[in-house]
């Protein structure tokens, strides 16, 4: 089937609720309304309000409630409706949810999913267009993964909620209507959820990034072969844990890296990627891992915004750089 | 027996028929020539935000949210308000930012996207739109706090005084942070009212799943006084708010006000409220009109006239005129000032890449 992102994700969740009575969806708007994105859209309709929830408007409330869902059995899949709301949870995710198998002496988990449109370039206002990945990526106990495309949300939305650990999942919301082949009928994931996958193989730099930087730079990478640059583009899809394998592989290969998203750069995922890079491929590097990000600014006002998101001329940029050595 | 979150009993001054209404407690304590004045803010509130959603419509603005139905509540609240009352909004108080002095423009420009919250608030004593909903009720109670510290609180001259007035809807009552800014007032007797328009929807969560009870009920299980209002009323509106300050002002502490009140639009122009809400409820509140109740009391009161409306409805479309011009011609921001907009004092790193993004931006230019 030929599917958007949130489509695909709404087929994810439906088979996942349709598997396991034990799952269950809870979040603002996501029952009557199907969420202000649509991802949930039908799934009250079909599984009821006892398994899709509407929620209270408070996202402390929301995954605190989850907590005890899941220390009860269940599987319990929460929206937060914008990246930017997602911080009065904060202390929920890091302290509680993170934590609960540590605290009980490694006894029992947490098996929830924080779903989080994330990212910006879709000209919204203030606390609509972050990229928060990183200060969840930072904490131990926590996964957390991204998806580019269709397929991937399709199965990576069930992979997660079959994760008996918490799963901070993050949707690129200015990819939700990007279209793609998704086989719904399909018997199992291609791929692991925790795997990067290469999603153009090239020689002579990797670029690596994840979320809505893939389609970014893949754009880039098809750019460049008319340059006669041949580019690699690594989708990382897991934030944590990071899959060193594949993406050291790539480098160890092409000599070269540039880190990709749209997250501030200081302290971002990129700089936890360069720091493995240049740690474990001293000697292959032919220069050093460069990062196109985000500055370090609060995200400004959104008729600046594309000045802001890296793009397809500063990847190409950086490319240029980093061939310069 | 608990009482239903939709059960309405509220204080009324003015029916929906524009008749007035006695009241035990509540008065309106102006004359027609001020109601007069409350109708011709009513009406300019309502074609700002109507131009404005059209201005979206058609692709100038990236969003609006609309405050169709609620001008009642937030031009009598504000209007009870003065100097040196702190106003607090959340973000669809285009009414109270009217009365505030704020060039409705300056709305415009944080939701086209040309800038953040541009206008003059510290001067004005109006504040930045909050879109991370009920943060803003804790920033009241502490600029309440400072006002208490200030000596503005309890002083024999009443006009010495001053209190703030935060705003807020329904669904952030089930926000920690509302529950807070309720326990630190309540503590410290700040003087803050709070304002909540009860509009019935949380997007298109009804409020029977925030509240199970009257939401000005819940100010007695904090410890300070809750009162209901018709919040499509204004004089009813004015009166409570007025009442509400006083209190605050003299030093006694916190009130809730629930302005009881209906979004007649959408949550946003993003929204769709066919999905959730049906349409005979949409038109039993439209009979409710705040505007519509003054125009109809005035006029029997011989107050206004025709003549006195046309003049109005010329003033309001020569506003809506402004705004569609100046809207357009809003100056395109420029990234490159962002980096000084971030530390008093911008660190070496900031610097170094704003320096670094001009060098780039240049490369383009040269080509």
């Amino acid at each position: 089937m030929n599917l958007t992102m949130a489509k695909a994700l709404n087929a994810g969740l439906r088979r996942a609720l349709g598997a396991d009575p034990k799952v269950l969806l809870a979040g603002e708007d996501i029952g009557k309304l199907g969420g202000v994105f649509r991802v949930t859209e039908g799934l009250q309709a079909e599984f009821g309000p006892d398994r899709v929830v509407d929620s209270p408007l408070a996202e402390a409330g929301i995954v605190g409630t989850a907590v005890g869902l899941a220390m009860r059995g269940y599987r319990p899949v929460v929206e937060i409706q914008f990246d930017g709301f997602v911080y009065p949870a904060f202390d929920q995710i890091v302290s509680q949810v993170s934590r609960i198998r540590f605290r009980s002496g490694g006894q029992f988990g947490v098996p929830l999913v924080v779903r989080i449109p994330f990212g910006g370039g879709i000209g919204a206002i203030e606390h609509h267009s972050e990229s928060p990945e990183a200060y969840f990526a930072h904490t131990p106990g926590l996964k957390v993964v991204t998806c580019s495309n269709p397929l991937d949300a399709y199965w990576m939305i069930q992979q997660a909620i079959a994760d008996d650990d918490p799963v901070i999942f993050f949707e690129p919301k200015r990819r939700y209507h990007e279209k793609g082949e998704v086989d719904t009928d399909a018997d199992d994931a291609p791929m692991s959820l925790y795997q990067a996958r290469v999603v153009k193989p090239g020689t002579d730099a990797t670029l690596i990034a994840y979320g809505p930087m893939v389609r970014t730079c893949v754009e880039a990478a098809i750019a460049a072969d008319k340059e006669g640059r041949n580019l690699e583009v690594v989708d990382l899809r897991s934030l944590s844990p990071l899959d060193d394998a594949t993406i050291l592989a790539s480098v160890r290969r092409t000599g070269r890296a540039i880190v990709v998203h749209e997250a501030v750069g200081t302290l971002g995922m990129g700089a936890e990627i360069a720091a493995r890079i240049q740690a474990e491929c001293f000697f292959e590097l032919q220069a050093p891992v460069l990062r196109v990000t985000g500055y370090d600014l609060p995200y400004p006002p959104s008729r600046t915004e594309d000045g802001y998101l890296p793009d397809l001329d500063r990847v190409l940029d950086a490319v240029d750089r980093s061939l310069a050595y | 027996m608990t009482e239903a979150a939709d059960s309405i009993d509220f204080v009324q001054l003015l029916d929906q028929a524009g008749r007035r209404v006695e009241h035990q407690d509540f008065a309106y304590a102006g004359t027609d020539a001020d109601i007069a004045a409350r109708l011709r803010d009513m009406i300019l509130a309502r074609r700002i935000d109507s131009e404005a959603t059209a201005l979206q419509r058609k692709g100038e603005l990236g969003l609006w949210p609309p405050m169709l139905g609620q001008e009642a509540a937030q031009i009598g609240s504000a209007r009870a308000s003065r100097m040196p009352d702190e106003l607090i909004p959340s973000y669809r108080e285009h009414g109270v930012a009217w009365c505030a002095g704020i060039d409705p423009i300056d709305l415009l420009s944080t939701f086209r996207g040309t800038s953040m919250a541009c206008w003059p608030s510290r001067p004005k004593n109006f504040h930045l739109y909050s879109f991370v909903i009920g943060s803003q009720t804790l920033h009241a109670v502490g600029m309440a706090m400072g006002m208490q510290r200030d000596g503005l609180v309890g002083n024999e001259d009443p006009d010495a005084n001053g209190a703030a007035v935060v705003y807020f809807g329904d669904g952030a009552t089930s926000q920690g942070d509302v529950n807070e800014a309720f326990i630190f007032a309540a503590s410290y007797a700040a003087p803050v009212v709070f304002f909540c328009q009860n509009n019935q929807y949380a997007i298109s969560e009804p409020i029977a799943l925030q509240s199970r009870i009257p939401l000005y009920r819940r100010a007695a299980g904090f410890g300070f006084p809750g009162v209901r209002v018709d919040g499509n009323d204004v004089l009813a509106v004015e009166a409570v708010t007025a009442w509400a300050l006083d209190h605050a002002r003299a030093g006694k502490g916190p009130v809730l006000v629930e302005a009881y009140t209906y979004r007649m639009g959408a949550h946003t122009t993003s929204d769709d409220p066919t999905k959730y809400r049906k349409a005979e409820e949409e038109a039993e509140w439209r009979a409710k009109d705040p505007i519509e109740r003054v125009t109809t009391y005035l006029l029997n009161a011989g107050a206004i006239d025709q003549a006195w409306l046309d003049r109005v409805a010329v003033e309001s479309e020569a506003l809506a005129e402004r705004l569609r011009a100046a809207c357009v011609e809003l100056p395109e921001p420029k990234l490159e000032d962002s980096w000084h907009q971030v530390y008093a004092n911008t660190p070496d790193l900031l610097e170094n890449q704003r320096t670094e993004y001009l060098a780039y931006q240049a490369a383009f230019e040269v080509n």
